[in-house]
């Protein structure tokens, strides 16, 4: 341990922490902006956690700093307030001025930054931002260079978390950006568009692309029927937009809010969640017994899917075929449904909500459209479905609960927890014995695919299948050490889950922000609840309005109707 | 990247020599699994091609088992990676003080028109670089354009036309 005083309160810290890190042990918020702490990122970039250290001539950056034995520092003085605010004024001298439009106003560090130090006044300016380039080919993701302050965060996390290393700075100096290699468009790129990159983001360079207006154009045209899909990770989050504590679980708001925005239906995906279940469980045993393309990996994950097809594309064939639930959803709201209601599927307009920015993209990919017309309209994350509550004035928090409609609202405690990593991995094996065995298992907790452990493997008696090995990874980087072992032959198993986001969808790209670890497990704790307690049924197959569907509709798992509707095909992409 | 192509610029509109790929690929393999390998390997790779271009770069990530992204973060980062070709000629534009005030300016813009490029460019052709100088010390008799080894005196814009086509007509565009 390291005695040091910190603006004289005397301290004990291990060796080796950081003077940012010892002060905030003793309730000191020394502010910052590059350093993000949980991913061990601490470039020292942006000085503004500048501090004084008696004896040091400079001021040294309390991010990077380690504590001494005796230290003296000084988070307050004259000298480091004025300091910091020369260092946010400079960042700011080389920053657009336009707050008040941008759309991470109020969720924007550097902002709060610069109010927090008290900056007042810019005295160098320079006005030709716009010489850098806005790169806007992404349905998922704008990029805005001028916006950047070079903390580096997003290609500490595109590396290290997601394994994709497609971003790097560019030159040098003053005039050094953020960029892919060859300053080349996301969209002619290796991006996975999982927005994690998004997420750490402390301004609004990179930001989601808004399509709001898409959707509330559909809600005032008066021919449209408009019907809406909400992943299962929205209803562990959307609280957090209205500062409600992380991990309530707000199903019932959330579907009187978009019954207030005006949509005609108000459905789930964790219905075609349970679905998904149904076909790819089909498709696992299938795959078991024949021995072909095993282990067979899990497709819900749009991320994961453009991740694969670029690293991998070899390993395509151990896709499932299925389609992600969100796909399935649109497929069928514009046959199922359609035929259920009379309506001409011409006027159907299917929204989604989604924790996700690949989600956008998926939509758009060419083949989502097996029912006739564009399966999924326009896809919204749950940040610009909490602007919209906002901004049509609904007094989310003490709105009263309100209820699905059929015939696609039903849903199990196995749809709902797909918003965590594990999840469908948990869901898949309870179905599967089900179908196996003919009962349910005994518990039906499969605990050690769940948690934030990077790779998490589990193994299972499941009747005459005899031994089922799984493995469960999220956050691309994980998958990447995991496909690594499909490739070189060493991994003996079955059935491997991915997500692509860290955490799971519940930590996705379009969530809620700040995220952090503590974050990510309160928003899986929702869910979990929601499927041990809230729920009637747990196991996908007992979902009635599944059931439904496949007597009235589809006939039977990876049936005709299915292999039409709800599978699907991959592209070899290359880097 | 959304193409399928695997031949890393290797096609029919590949401008390197199969002896100058070879090289390239023996420096790599000199290389890998060493920490520390990237600048060394681009500095051996520039003096085999002359510059580093983006099939270039594909080639040394590769090679070395390392993302494209860092690669060209060192390329930019370094001013002695250069991405454009370096054409046969350099054609280097005083800016110094002493030039400046005696109109190198417009020698510039006039050259960049004649050219058709910017400082740090090369013409498609790669008969002639770009590139600007502060001062070569021949202060008395600006402006300056040193062309090669060349120093060319008291410029004037009526005179560039000559300079450029003296050199073009020592080399000939060669037609394939
Ligand atoms: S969206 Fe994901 S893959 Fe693309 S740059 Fe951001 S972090 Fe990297
Ligand atoms: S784009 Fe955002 S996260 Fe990336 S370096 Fe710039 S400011 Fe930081
Ligand atoms: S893990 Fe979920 S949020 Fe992340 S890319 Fe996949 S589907 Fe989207
Ligand atoms: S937070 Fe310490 S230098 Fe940026
Ligand atoms: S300023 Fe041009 S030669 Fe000195």
């Amino acid at each position: 341990m390291v005695t040091l005083t910190i603006d004289n309160r005397k301290t004990q810290v291990p060796e080796g922490t950081t003077i940012l890190e010892a002060a905030r042990s003793i309730g000191v918020r020394i502010p910052a902006l590059c350093t993000l702490p949980e991913l061990n990122h601490a470039p020292g970039a942006c000085r503004v956690c500048v501090v004084e250290v008696e004896r040091s001539r400079t001021l040294v950056a309390s991010c990077v700093y380690p504590v001494a034995e005796g230290m003296k520092v000084k988070t307050n003085s004259e000298r480091v307030r004025r300091a910091r605010r020369s260092v946010v004024e400079f960042l700011l001298s080389d920053h657009p001025q336009d707050c008040n439009i941008c759309q991470k106003h109020e969720h924007c560090e550097l902002q709060a930054v610069a109010e927090l130090v008290g900056v007042r006044t810019i005295r160098v300016g320079r006005t030709d931002f716009t010489t850098h380039r806005i790169d806007d080919s992404s349905p998922s993701l704008i990029r805005d260079a001028s916006k950047c302050i070079n903390c580096l965060r997003c290609v500490t996390v595109c590396a290290e978390v997601q394994g994709v290393s497609l971003l790097t700075p560019e030159g040098r100096g003053f005039d050094s950006k953020v960029v892919p290699a060859m300053s080349a468009n996301l969209a002619d790129s290796a991006c996975a568009y999982c927005g994690q990159c998004a997420v750490v983001c402390p301004t609004g360079a990179i930001i989601e692309r808004d399509d709001s207006d898409k959707a509330l154009a559909a809600l005032e045209d008066p021919r449209k029927h408009v019907v809406v899909q909400e992943a299962p990770a929205i209803r562990a989050a959307l609280g957090e937009e209205f500062d409600m504590p992380p991990g309530t679980l707000v199903t019932g708001k959330m579907i009187a809010a978009l019954r207030r925005l005006g949509f005609d239906k108000v459905f789930d995906t964790n219905f075609t969640a349970d679905l998904t279940i149904l076909e790819e469980g089909s498709e696992l045993l299938k795959r078991v017994k024949t021995g072909v393309n095993l282990p067979m990996i899990t497709s819900c994950s749009p991320g994961w899917i453009k991740f694969i097809e670029h690293f991998y594309p070899d390993l395509l064939p151990h896709l499932s075929t299925c389609k992600s639930p969100q796909q399935m959803f649109g497929a069928l709201a514009k046959t199922y449904y359609a035929q259920f209601a009379g309506i001409d599927p011409r006027d159907i307009y299917v929204v989604s909500i989604m924790p996700c920015t690949a989600k956008k993209y998926e939509a758009s990919r060419p083949e989502m459209c097996s029912s006739g017309y564009r399966d999924v309209d326009a896809v919204l994350t749950t940040r610009e479905l909490g602007r919209m509550i906002r901004q049509a004035g609904v007094d989310f928090v003490n709105l009263p609960e309100d209820t699905y409609d059929a015939p696609m609202g039903q849903y199990t405690g196995a749809g709902t927890i797909f918003g965590a990593t594990g999840g469908v991995m948990e869901a898949a094996l309870r179905t599967v014995y089900a179908v196996v065995t003919g009962k349910s298992m005994p518990s039906l907790d499969i605990t050690p695919v769940r948690g934030l452990a990077g790779v998490k493997e589990a193994a299972m008696v499941v009747g005459e299948l005899g031994e089922v090995r799984v493995a469960v990874a999220h956050g691309l980087a994980n998958a990447r050490r995991l496909m690594d072992k499909v490739t070189d032959g060493s991994a003996n198993y079955q059935f491997i889950e991915i997500m692509a986001c860290p955490g799971g969808c519940v930590g996705g790209g379009g969530q809620p922000l700040p995220v952090s670890n503590e974050k990510r497990m309160l928003r899986a704790q929702a869910l979990y609840l929601d499927d041990g307690e809230v729920q009637q049924f747990r196991q996908s197959h007992e979902n009635p309005g599944v059931k439904e569907l496949y007597e009235k509709f589809l006939k039977e798992p990876l049936g005709e109707m299915s292999h039409k509707l709800l599978h699907t095909h991959y592209v070899k992409r290359g880097v | 990247m959304n193409r399928e192509c695997t031949c890393e610029g290797k096609g029919v509109n590949d401008e390197f020599t199969a002896e100058q790929w070879k090289l390239v690929d023996d420096v790599v393999r000199k290389y890998r699994g060493k920490p520390g390998a990237l600048i060394p390997v681009l500095e051996e790779v520039q003096s085999i091609t002359g510059y580093l271009p983006e099939s270039m770069q594909r080639r040394v990530a590769k090679g070395l088992g390392i993302p494209l992204s860092q690669v060209y973060g060192v390329v930019t980062f370094y001013s002695f990676f250069t991405m454009t070709p370096r054409g046969k000629h350099q054609v280097r534009v005083c800016l110094g003080t002493a030039c400046h005030v005696r109109g190198a300016k417009r020698v510039l813009e006039e050259m960049e028109r004649k050219l058709g490029i910017e400082p740090g460019g090369c013409t498609d052709d790669r008969q002639f670089s770009l590139d600007l100088v502060r001062c070569v010390g021949a202060c008395g008799l600006g402006p300056v354009v040193v062309v090669d080894e060349e120093t060319h005196k008291q410029v004037k814009v009526a005179k560039l036309d000559a300079i450029v086509d003296k050199y073009r007509a020592e080399s000939p565009t060669a037609e394939e």
